[in-house]
């Protein structure tokens, strides 16, 4: 294994990290706040580990397969929430080591879930930099990593498909370096709009960045202790729509710009996600519409909810917690779906359902016609069998990881609805669940052992699992 | 630029690699959707599974932005058919790779006129041009022509015996009456670009530009140059097999080509009168035995199999014969082939490889593409390019030696409008309509001008 091209991978990626907390200490300048020092520290000791890994470790052959991809996502995922967490605990805002990992990590994998009782009583500097987080995590680190520095490895391919989410991953032209540029630029682009038409909704400027951040990682993040719920109608539809968008495979956005619009209505997973979502709204409508005043109302929280949900985000503009079993069901459904692959959204995702459901199809047709033969087509071209059985595999492993984290959570004081909530908001990176960690409370409550239990199952969920299995396992380190 | 390769076999997988280093934006094509996902892996490119001449894969690939759209399949007619319906929708240049005798005689400028093809790429034909070379000088490695065979170049390994081991190179110039450039050392894994002091070694890789002229004349004075030569023995019946008996029968030549095949063997009697075709196996002893293997002058190893190429050239060594050649595909093979001491080794890739690299800087350069050849050599290492001068050049009028060149650079050869060619000395003067040969190594030139610092 090319051990060096690992660990100078993950030095530039704490590097880029010591750069980009420049920003939250721009903030915190702005606002003249004592957070500023502890950001700063946070910085130059990123940049001093940063340069130590990547002096240790100058590769001489640059060469990386597909094993290394995956150990270099996941050791600088770990490495960029152990020290992203440093300003939290500097400041004394989050005296404990642990809670400022949980945040950091629930900030990074786009999940949202908070320890914070208080959220108010942040300074904006480092509210800054947990929403900063989601939106670096959203799109992810090693992406970003290859659109701004050249040539970093001749196979960066192994990098792409090991953080980007979903089954299939391809490159949207030749070079990966633009394909990482491409990507951001959307990402960008679209932030700044919701950005301005937060602002025109006469949202305060730092709360619309920072609403834009969570809402463009999906991540779920505010500023308010009772998270998008007072702010205007308009705002909240905006939120929505933005929510909808950024659950969107970015590669659609792609081919809108280069004026394919027929592949883009082609697309099935398009299609299922706006057909989830709105059969979802409608249940939830009915079922909900006669505790509000108004249809309107009704329709409005349950629209943002179910947005909210199936996206991954975890905004909330209502305590959901109060709504009838059905409707909690649904949303606690919508936590296993996930977004479209592809997109900044996690969960099991969409493409990989539609997948399935064509697979067991097939199961049943070859039952009743033992010799027939079909092939399986996705978005309009034939699946190779490796993929059909990746994802079937995706699955087992998916499911078998849930339940032993539920396992070991269960050593908690808590219910069940709570434990199984938990589990699913950190695992699927949504954030609120039901019962004690509703939207309106937090995970503050949980023991130091439970907190880490969760971080690792927020890291697993937004690396989709292999990266991480891989770099944990004993055999990728031992010699053979 | 973006280039697409549409069919990832040998040939194309070369093109691929040769092209991506170059700095190119390439999109593979290929109908294996296991193949597509080996190059990904491998290399900085896209892929698209499907057939190339469907005009929704074309679509996919983004034809419309291609600026030179390659057909390298393993059939013509899919070549030639993806490259129309390329151009069609909007591909810039269109190279086929077409290789059938059949439409290698008159039809091909008429169908390149037709297919609006940019070029028509025939490796065998290629491979063969390059074969004959080699057995016309058989101590050289490589050897190569500029601007209509004015000048050429050789590529020799010093052996322990040669007069030039352990000499400085200005004394081997003083020495020689002959106008010669030793423009390149390849000693080990570094490349010398030698001055006047520079000390010769056994088992340096040296290259030599010259006329062809006093290039017959040096070798002979250095005792390179053996007899000529006049039988020579081709094992395997291919494509390249064809074409170099048809070169080498032109030149007055005794062609014995053994093929295992009876079909072919007769196919090749009908089409080649002059050569003598024999049906046996050309990895039996007895068969080589039989045919003559030890009065022979040069012995080529054609068959499709590595392997038998390495073993059967590896044993007309062994009888002295003068000149060797074996075809190998996997450059793994051709490494290890080197080491075993085989002197004469030619794969079909590199030479496609680097007429489709030079084919993209000219496109890119685009003004009439100033460069007119371009020759990898010394393991690669190095580049030798031919460029046309323009009166707009920044290099024009001064002489070259108060040019500020740059390191890794080195002009090696001017070739005047109706002059032969001159070895270069520090008082010529480049002039508007020259051909200039420069040599340059860790550098990649697209312009005449980026000699300069």
């Amino acid at each position: 294994m090319n051990r060096r091209m690992v660990l100078y991978t993950v030095g530039t990626a704490v590097k880029i990290e010591a750069a980009l907390l420049l920003l939250p200490a721009a903030c915190a300048l702005i606002y003249k706040e004592n957070s500023l020092k502890a950001i700063l520290i946070s910085a130059a000791i990123c940049l001093a580990a940063g340069f130590a890994l990547t002096l240790v470790s100058r590769p001489g052959n640059k060469v990386i397969y597909a094993r290394e991809g995956f150990i270099t996502v996941a050791l600088a995922w770990i490495a960029l929430s152990a020290f992203g967490a440093l300003p939290f605990y500097i400041s004394g805002e989050i005296p404990s080591y642990i809670d400022a990992f949980f945040e950091t990590v629930s900030g990074f994998t786009t999940t949202g879930s908070s320890i914070l009782t208080d959220i108010e009583a942040m300074s904006k500097g480092l509210l800054f930099w947990r929403s900063f987080t989601h939106w670096i995590g959203g799109m992810g680190v090693l992406v970003f990593i290859m659109a701004v520095i050249p040539s970093l490895s001749d196979r960066n391919m192994h990098l792409l498909r090991a953080e980007v989410p979903g089954p299939i991953v391809g490159k949207l032209v030749p070079r990966i370096r633009h394909t990482a540029r491409i990507l951001y630029i959307i990402y960008v682009v679209m932030t700044v709009i919701e950005i301005i038409l937060l602002i025109i909704g006469r949202m305060p400027v730092f709360e619309a960045v920072v609403h834009a951040f969570g809402t463009a990682g999906t991540g779920g993040f505010g500023v308010k202790s009772d998270s998008i719920a007072g702010y205007s109608p308009y705002l909240q539809w905006v939120i929505t729509v933005f929510m909808l968008l950024f659950g969107i495979n970015f590669n659609l956005y792609y081919l809108l710009l280069i004026r394919r619009f027929k592949s883009v209505f082609k697309s099935s997973e398009l299609w299922v996600y706006f057909g989830i979502v709105a059969s979802s709204t409608a249940a939830i409508t009915a079922n909900i519409a006669a505790s509000y005043e108004s249809f309107s109302t009704a329709f409005r929280a349950s629209a943002f909810q179910v947005v909210s949900i199936i996206t991954t985000t975890g905004y909330a503009t209502t305590d959901f917690d109060r709504w009838p079993v059905f409707s909690k069901m649904i949303l606690l459904t919508l936590m296993f779906v996930g977004a479209c692959a592809g997109s900044t959204g996690g969960g099991f995702k969409i493409a990989r359902i539609i997948i399935l459901a064509k697979t067991v199809k097939r199961e049943l047709k070859k039952l009743l016609h033992p010799r027939s033969v079909s092939a399986l087509k996705f978005e309009g071209k034939a699946l190779s069998e490796s993929t059909v059985s990746s994802v079937s595999s995706y699955l087992s492993i998916y499911v078998f990881l849930f339940f032993a984290v539920l396992v070991l959570l269960c050593f908690e004081s808590f219910d069940l609805e709570t434990n199984i909530s938990a589990v699913a908001a950190c695992f699927n990176n949504i954030g609120p669940g039901f019962g004690a960690v509703g939207p309106t409370l937090s995970f503050a409550e949980y023991s130091p052992f439970a907190k880490l239990l969760l971080s690792l199952a927020m890291l697993l969920g937004r690396l989709e699992i292999y990266p991480l299995f891989i770099a944990l396992s004993p055999s990728t380190w031992t010699k053979k | 630029m973006n280039i697409i390769i549409a069919g990832c076999g040998k040939i194309g997988t070369a093109v691929i690699s040769a092209l991506v280093s170059e700095g190119h934006n390439v999109t593979a094509m290929d109908k294996s959707l296991g193949v597509i996902d080996e190059l990904t892996n491998i290399y900085d490119i896209m892929g698209v599974c499907g057939n190339c001449a469907d005009c929704e894969t074309l679509e996919e690939a983004m034809i419309g932005s291609c600026d030179i759209f390659v057909a390298a399949t393993g059939t013509d007619e899919v070549n030639m058919l993806s490259c129309y319906i390329a151009r069609s929708m909007g591909a810039k240049h269109t190279v086929a790779r077409i290789r059938d005798p059949e439409y290698n005689d008159r039809s091909l400028s008429f169908m390149s006129q037709t297919l609006e093809l940019s070029m028509a790429l025939n490796p065998e034909l290629l491979l063969a041009q390059d074969l004959h070379n080699l057995i016309k000088i058989p101590s050289a490695f490589k050897v190569e022509y500029f601007s209509k065979r004015n000048l050429e170049m050789i590529e020799v390994r010093l052996k322990s015996d040669s007069d030039l081991v352990g000499k400085k190179l200005s004394r081997i110039r003083g020495k020689e009456k002959e106008e010669f450039l030793i423009g390149a050392v390849l000693r080990g894994d570094n490349l010398y670009i030698p001055d006047g002091n520079f000390e010769l070694q056994a088992g340096d890789l040296i290259c030599i530009f010259a006329s062809p002229a006093d290039m017959q004349k040096l070798l002979k004075s250095l005792n390179m140059l053996k007899k000529a030569v006049k039988d020579v023995m081709i094992i395997g019946g291919s494509k390249t097999a064809f074409y170099l008996s048809k070169i080498l029968a032109t030149t007055g030549t005794n062609v014995k080509i053994v093929e295992k095949d009876r079909a072919v063997c007769e196919k090749l009697s009908e089409s080649l009168p002059h050569t003598t075709i024999i049906h046996g196996d050309g990895s039996h002893h007895d068969t080589l035995m039989e045919e003559g293997l030890n009065s022979i002058d040069a012995f080529v190893a054609l068959t499709g199999i590595d392997e038998e190429n390495i073993l059967t050239s590896l044993f007309a060594e062994e009888f002295n014969v003068p000149r060797v050649v074996a075809k190998i595909n996997n450059n793994e093979l051709t490494k290890m082939a080197e080491k075993l001491g085989l002197g004469g080794v030619i794969s079909t890739k590199s030479v496609t490889a680097d007429i489709l690299t030079r084919y993209a800087r000219a496109v890119e350069n685009s003004m009439g593409s100033n460069i007119e050849t371009l020759y990898k050599f010394m393991d690669g290492k190095a580049e030798a390019l031919e460029f046309r001068v323009n009166a707009d050049s920044e290099v024009v009028g001064t002489p070259i030696k108060d040019l500020k060149i740059s390191r890794g650079i080195l002009i090696a050869g001017i070739i005047k409008p109706g002059n032969k060619a001159s070895i270069v000395t520090g008082n010529d003067i480049i002039e508007a309509g020259d051909k200039v040969i420069v040599l340059a190594s860790g550098k990649r030139l697209s312009d005449l001008d980026d000699i300069l610092r």
